[in-house]
């Protein structure tokens, strides 16, 4: 009986904090840093212990990002030390043009994490396409040498190339790395190798095709979604890819939850609800 | 103790079902509007984890993208939102929410709209598919042209509503009220007169507002929204102990129920069936089986062969308003 009292009822308010500095990473992404409050002596000082903490802070989990009278969007963390926290945002649309034009000194509003993230297990590889490769990146902190792979359109669109030194880079027009797929160079990895897990994020269709390969050659997977979203903690049904709730399910899915998603890789919801094809939502549909 | 061993010592399985205006209930738990209602698979995941009944998230005649982020949040006492009826629309429900006999339980279907006529419309074109009724929430606290922003919060314009509804379906009619009312009673009796078949009682209360400090701004894109979960517990049963004083019709009691101990309170208040929805925040699809776990062990204490006999219990004790 005593976990049906209200003891299970979670607050979750944003709590707003400073940019403490601005990074671009590629031509299109820029992070922003942020101090975690856990460890700002103002935030003690208050009296606060904010709803947003990072403690428990698992890679593939997302935060509620908030710019205050504009609007509120899942991100993924980027970065995460002791001191600092940062999210790596490609620029789009209203909502991450006015986070990319932020300085040191803004204010930005933030609640979470969210989800349940991946599930870490020794050795594997890493598949990251796109700024989905910002989601890998405090996954790959975490795992002891995995094996990276990252796409992009262009050598201009890659991410942490120095960060993460030794990468296998594929662009789509061979301007860095060999041409073609990120793909491509998982098919090429888990046909000499079978790793003991491939982890992924990037567009859609490329986790689609991940997904399929990993189960053509038994090789478990994980990848991570991104649907849109409101409430964030399971409760709105806005974000949810048949039955399951992407935001408190997901975002992360293991191949056999992926397998049985009729919508994955095919369909989403935009802000109304309505269904459109995956390519739809992406090309710009989904209220940006 | 094991619950098995209770129910031969009690000699009797107690009957959770219920009659909601004619529909049956297996219990009296039921999926409360705008929470996981948006897809038909939704439903019948909450179904599956033993929801008596189901309501759709409201539909209105066009898509609306409703207000923007943040929309919903978690607070110390309860949920505050202002989601501002986001639908794709009654074209594409029509579609998402065909075939509904596969969710394992009855689907009710909450109808919004500008105006009597709208209701109609959308009402109409949502006629051959399976709905087990339609729910009017005239009591929205937060969305321009619609419930109390709409003026729709009224008796006057509760019973033009519920008219209109009526004349559109011979389907069972729920309207949804505000705990806002002082006199929810008038407004209970206004949709027993317009034909309503039973009392969703009730909506979000509010609306409330929540303000970051360090922004000096208010948290939901809409600024303000209505407040549900435990905040607005002791408030709706009051109001569902004046709708069952005021007017014959069941009573669905909504409001801050996550326990069995909630929902028998709720009963006991007057309600046939029993509202669930920030509660999924708590304990999630799941904590429909275990309130209807936790009304059988009080069935089974307070020796209640039939849930339905406690149905106004309260009501019973002498010296009460």
């Amino acid at each position: 009986m005593s976990d049906m009292r209200q003891s299970s009822w979670k607050s979750g308010l944003p709590f707003s904090i400073r940019v403490i500095e601005v990074r671009d990473e590629s031509r299109s992404a820029r992070t922003l840093m942020f101090r975690r409050p856990e460890s700002d002596p103002d935030v003690a000082a208050s009296g606060d212990a904010p709803d947003f903490n990072l403690s428990g802070f698992v890679p593939g989990q997302f935060v509620m990002v908030w710019i205050p009278r504009l609007d509120e969007k899942p991100f993924t963390i980027s970065y995460l030390d002791d001191r600092t926290f940062g999210i790596t945002v490609l620029k789009r649309g209203p909502f991450t043009k006015a986070l990319h034009a932020m300085n040191p000194g803004d204010w930005v509003g933030f609640r979470g994490p969210y989800g349940r993230g991946f599930s870490l297990s020794a050795g594997g590889v890493v598949v990251g396409g796109g700024v989905g490769m910002a989601t890998m990146a405090t996954l790959i902190d975490r795992l002891d040498k995995p094996k990276i792979l990252q796409g992009a359109r262009t050598a201009d669109e890659l991410l942490f190339l120095d960060r993460f030194p030794g990468m296998d880079i594929s662009t789509d027009d061979g301007s860095k790395g060999r041409r073609g797929f990120v793909t491509d160079a998982l098919a090429e990895l888990i046909s000499a190798d079978r790793p003991a897990m491939v982890y992924a994020c990037g567009p859609e269709p490329m986790m689609a095709r991940v997904l399929q390969m990993c189960r053509d050659r038994c090789v478990p997977c994980q990848a991570s979604l991104e649907r849109f979203m409101k409430c964030g903690f399971g409760v709105c049904g806005q974000c949810c890819c048949d039955g399951r709730r992407v935001c408190r399910d997901g975002p992360v899915f293991n191949s056999d939850e992926l397998a049985g998603l009729a919508s994955f890789g095919r369909f989403a919801r935009l802000k109304s609800g309505s269904k459109v094809g995956i390519g739809a939502y992406h090309g710009g549909g989904k209220g940006e | 103790m094991n619950m098995k061993t209770d129910r031969i010592a009690a000699g009797f399985e107690p009957d959770l079902s219920v009659s909601l205006a004619g529909i049956r209930l297996a219990n009296p738990t039921v999926l409360a509007s705008g929470i996981l209602g948006t897809t038909k698979a939704l439903l019948k995941r909450v179904a599956e984890c033993g929801a008596g009944a189901v309501t759709i998230k409201s539909i209105s005649l066009a898509p609306r993208d409703g207000h923007a982020n943040p929309t919903i949040l978690a607070f110390d006492a309860g949920l505050i939102n202002a989601v501002g009826y986001s639908n794709p629309g009654v074209e594409e429900a029509c579609r998402e929410f065909s075939g509904l006999s596969d969710v394992a339980a009855p689907v009710f279907a909450s109808v919004i709209g500008t105006h009597a006529g709208e209701f109609v419309e959308v009402i109409g074109r949502m006629e051959p598919l399976g709905f087990a009724a339609y729910e009017l929430p005239l009591s929205c606290p937060h969305t321009p042209g619609y419930g109390t922003m709409g003026g729709q919060g009224t008796p006057q314009a509760t019973l033009e509503i519920t008219k209109a509804a009526r004349s559109a379906t011979k389907k069972p009619v729920f309207v949804k009220i505000s705990p806002n009312m002082p006199a929810i009673g008038e407004i209970a009796a206004a949709a027993r007169e317009g034909g309503a078949d039973a009392i969703t009682a009730v909506n979000s209360l509010g609306p409330g507002m929540l303000i970051d400090v360090e922004t000096r701004t208010p948290v939901l894109g809409f600024g303000m929204g209505g407040v549900t979960g435990p905040a607005l517990r002791p408030i709706a049963l009051r109001c569902v102990y004046d709708v069952f004083k005021a007017v014959d019709l069941p009573i669905i009691g909504v409001g801050g129920v996550s326990t069995g101990r909630h929902a028998m309170e709720m009963v006991m208040a007057g309600a046939t069936a029993v509202g669930v929805g920030s509660a999924v925040h708590a304990f999630g699809p799941e904590v429909f089986g275990r309130i209807v776990g936790q009304m059988r062990a009080l069935c089974l204490k307070l020796g209640a062969e039939r849930l339905s006999d406690l149905i106004g219990a309260a009501h019973k004790q002498q010296g009460l308003p």
